[in-house]
């Protein structure tokens, strides 16, 4: 088990959610999108020069600004390579 | 009775109230194209109810001003019928867990009904409805399916007891309910689900934007063009002048009643443009000038939002968006700016900050000529060959980006980060889109049309009266000094205030070069904006802002307009 944060990690890669580090709006934001700990998130992309990145949770597809993905941590199974 | 239509962005509120009510609504396959409610009326058992299209929310706590409007809603309504996007069940059942938790009737609409079945999802309705306690009628908005049910359940709104009241614990509560009612079979990406990875890529992203923001300025030019050469030009020229000629040879060819109604004859004959009548250019600027324009335009921008193309080029775009202190959503109210600043200046509140929706309602009226204005650029400058047509863009594009940069730079505050749910592709819904273009053109012939109207008998009335005449003595420093324009310019520059076509029309009776029609529109285009965008304008930023903003609208078109007067 490693723990990323969701701009570490790489696209397709997914991981459950461990924590979210921010204060009760952050948190209740995301929350209402289903991002909360314990849900399943795999990240499809992120742009050039800390631009957004976009994951899928549940079945919606949310792109989140850089700053936020820095304070979603992220728990990755290591793959056998 | 008051029915409120609830829930999350982009699940089809829009849809299903143009259905209940008949009341034709805009809807897009984007989140916050609802950022006002709009009213309606329909029957329950017998009686009128009022049904409210309520902007789309994830959460009773607003984190904008859309949300905030639906916050404030909620309490006035007797009957919530929440809205439920049924191919996203988890993350809807949110928004429908906080409604319950406020002990109000409720109906659950679980609708997109037909698409679950291709998407491999399966829903045990009755068990929805017995673990919430409330009626559950899946529907489809768009094909009508289900919507006499739904209305027939409205009397048996209700609410349950015991409800979960706090974020982990609803969202523990709705893990339970997905894996009692909810089955997934597993399937293989569509070809449309690959190509929505791929355009938020960053490289193929990045090619794809180029390539449809490309085809969509082309399609709308060509088709623009067109419609006027072969269609509005031909009625005009071969129907519509020989009516005015004997008109005019009726009116015995001159004087004041005569050259109101008719116009000017320039050189025996009616000029479209020039001869400013009521019935020769009052007509020609609305219905030949700009309308194939607006038609192009709205055709073009109805099928990008529709088929959910819109959220994607925010993402692209946000890096670049955030230099100018907006985030990438800003993408939104600045594209139908280029249709109408209106609904742009509206539309600012899906952003999160004040500060943000200063900046973007106010580049928006500087930097975003609306399709009237855009037509008549096309028509007056592009006489004079298409490169001057690109050097107004490129000043314009210029400017967008050094103000927006400036704003940033002394405007107090950060921009807030982008956060936003991005919607599956969808193949375009023909119907839908036509209905969307019948609406904005009918909007533009409805409130357009009069005002021009309207602006080109006050215009030729003032002229009259000489009151231009005086204006003009009075300001020709700055016109002429300044901007290098005729003092007579001040015309065009004064009647941009109640419409950008009519103003240009007004330039285009000057017989002015190309440098000086280029300028002309550039500052006609940022001086101020028209009486309809200055209204909304007064009404969503408050009258300092207001104020600020069009401090900053006079001094940057003065200060572009001298330096290309300098420079071209």
């Amino acid at each position: 088990m490693l723990v990323r944060t969701l701009t570490e990690l790489k696209a397709n890669e997914y991981g459950i959610i461990r924590e979210i580090l921010g204060g009760a709006s952050l948190t209740n934001r995301l929350g209402a999108l289903g991002i909360i700990p314990g849900q399943k998130i795999t990240k499809i992309s992120s742009m050039f020069s800390k631009g957004p990145v976009t994951v899928q949770v549940n079945r919606s597809q949310i792109a989140l600004g850089f700053g936020m993905a820095s304070k979603i941590l992220v728990d990755v199974e290591r793959k056998s390579e | 009775m008051k029915i409120l239509l609830m829930g999350n962005p982009n699940v089809g509120k829009s849809v299903l109230f143009s259905r209940l009510t008949g009341v034709r609504v805009l809807s897009s396959n984007y989140p916050g194209t609802t950022v006002n409610y709009t009213q309606g009326f329909m029957k329950v058992s017998g009686e009128t109810a009022e049904v409210i299209d309520v902007p789309g929310t994830y959460t009773l706590e607003p984190t904008c001003e859309a949300e905030q409007v639906a916050a404030e809603m909620f309490p006035s309504g007797d009957v919530i019928v929440d809205v439920v996007d049924a191919t996203n069940l988890e993350r809807n059942l949110y928004l429908t867990l906080q409604l319950l938790e406020q002990k109000k009737p409720i109906v659950v609409a679980l609708n997109l009904w037909d698409d679950t079945k291709h998407r491999g999802i399966s829903i045990d309705v009755d068990k929805l409805r017995d673990i919430l306690g409330v009626p559950v009628i899946p529907i489809s908005a768009r094909t009508g399916q289900g919507i006499n049910e739904l209305v027939k359940s409205i009397p048996d709104a209700t609410y349950p007891n015991n409800l979960p009241s706090s974020l982990d614990e609803r969202w523990a509560a709705i893990g339970n309910i997905i894996d009692q009612v909810q089955h997934i079979t597993h399937r293989h990406h569509t070809w449309y689900e690959q190509l929505e990875d791929a355009s938020v890529k960053p490289r193929y992203g990045g090619f794809i934007a180029a390539v449809i923001l490309a085809a969509s300025f082309l399609s709308i030019r060509y088709l623009g063009e067109s419609l006027i050469d072969y269609v509005f030009d031909p009625i005009f020229n071969n129907l519509w002048t020989p009516v005015l000629m004997k008109l005019s040879g009726v009116m015995g060819g001159g004087g004041f009643l005569h050259d109101i109604i008719v116009g000017k004859l320039i050189e025996g004959k009616i000029h479209f443009v020039e001869s400013f009548g009521l019935l020769s250019s009052g007509l020609y600027v609305p219905f030949a000038m700009v309308l194939p324009y607006i038609f192009a335009f709205y055709f073009v921008l109805g099928l990008l939002e529709d088929v959910g193309y819109l959220p994607r080029l925010a993402i692209l775009l946000d890096t670049t968006m955030h230099r100018l202190g907006l985030h990438g959503y800003a993408i939104v109210p600045t594209l139908l700016g280029f249709g109408c600043n209106v609904p742009a200046v509206l539309s600012t509140r899906v952003l999160e900050s004040r500060r943000e929706r200063f900046i973007a309602a106010t580049l928006v009226c500087i930097a975003i000529p609306c399709a009237s204005a855009q037509a008549m650029i096309f028509g007056l400058v592009g006489k004079f060959g298409f490169q001057y047509v690109l050097i107004v863009y490129l000043t314009l594009f210029f400017v967008w980006i050094i103000l927006g940069s400036i704003l940033n730079l002394f405007l107090k505050g950060l921009s807030p980060e982008l956060l936003i749910e991005i919607p599956p592709y969808r193949l375009p819904p023909w119907n839908s889109i036509f209905q969307k273009l019948v609406m904005r053109i009918r909007h533009f012939l409805i409130e357009a049309v009069p005002i021009i109207l309207a602006a080109v008998l006050v215009i030729n009335i003032l002229f009259v009266f000489g009151v231009f005449d005086a204006i003009a003595r009075f300001t020709a420093p700055v016109i002429t000094g300044l901007l290098g324009l005729p003092k007579e310019a001040i015309t065009g520059i004064i009647i941009g205030f109640i419409r950008k076509d009519a103003a240009l029309g007004m330039l285009g009776l000057l017989p002015l070069t190309a440098k000086q029609m280029v300028i002309g529109s550039v500052v006609l285009t940022m001086f101020f904006p028209c009486i309809a965008t200055f209204v909304v304008l007064l009404k969503e930023l408050g009258l300092k802002d207001f104020f600020k903003s069009s401090a900053i609208m006079i001094i940057t078109s003065m200060a572009v307009g001298g330096i290309l007067n300098l420079i071209l």
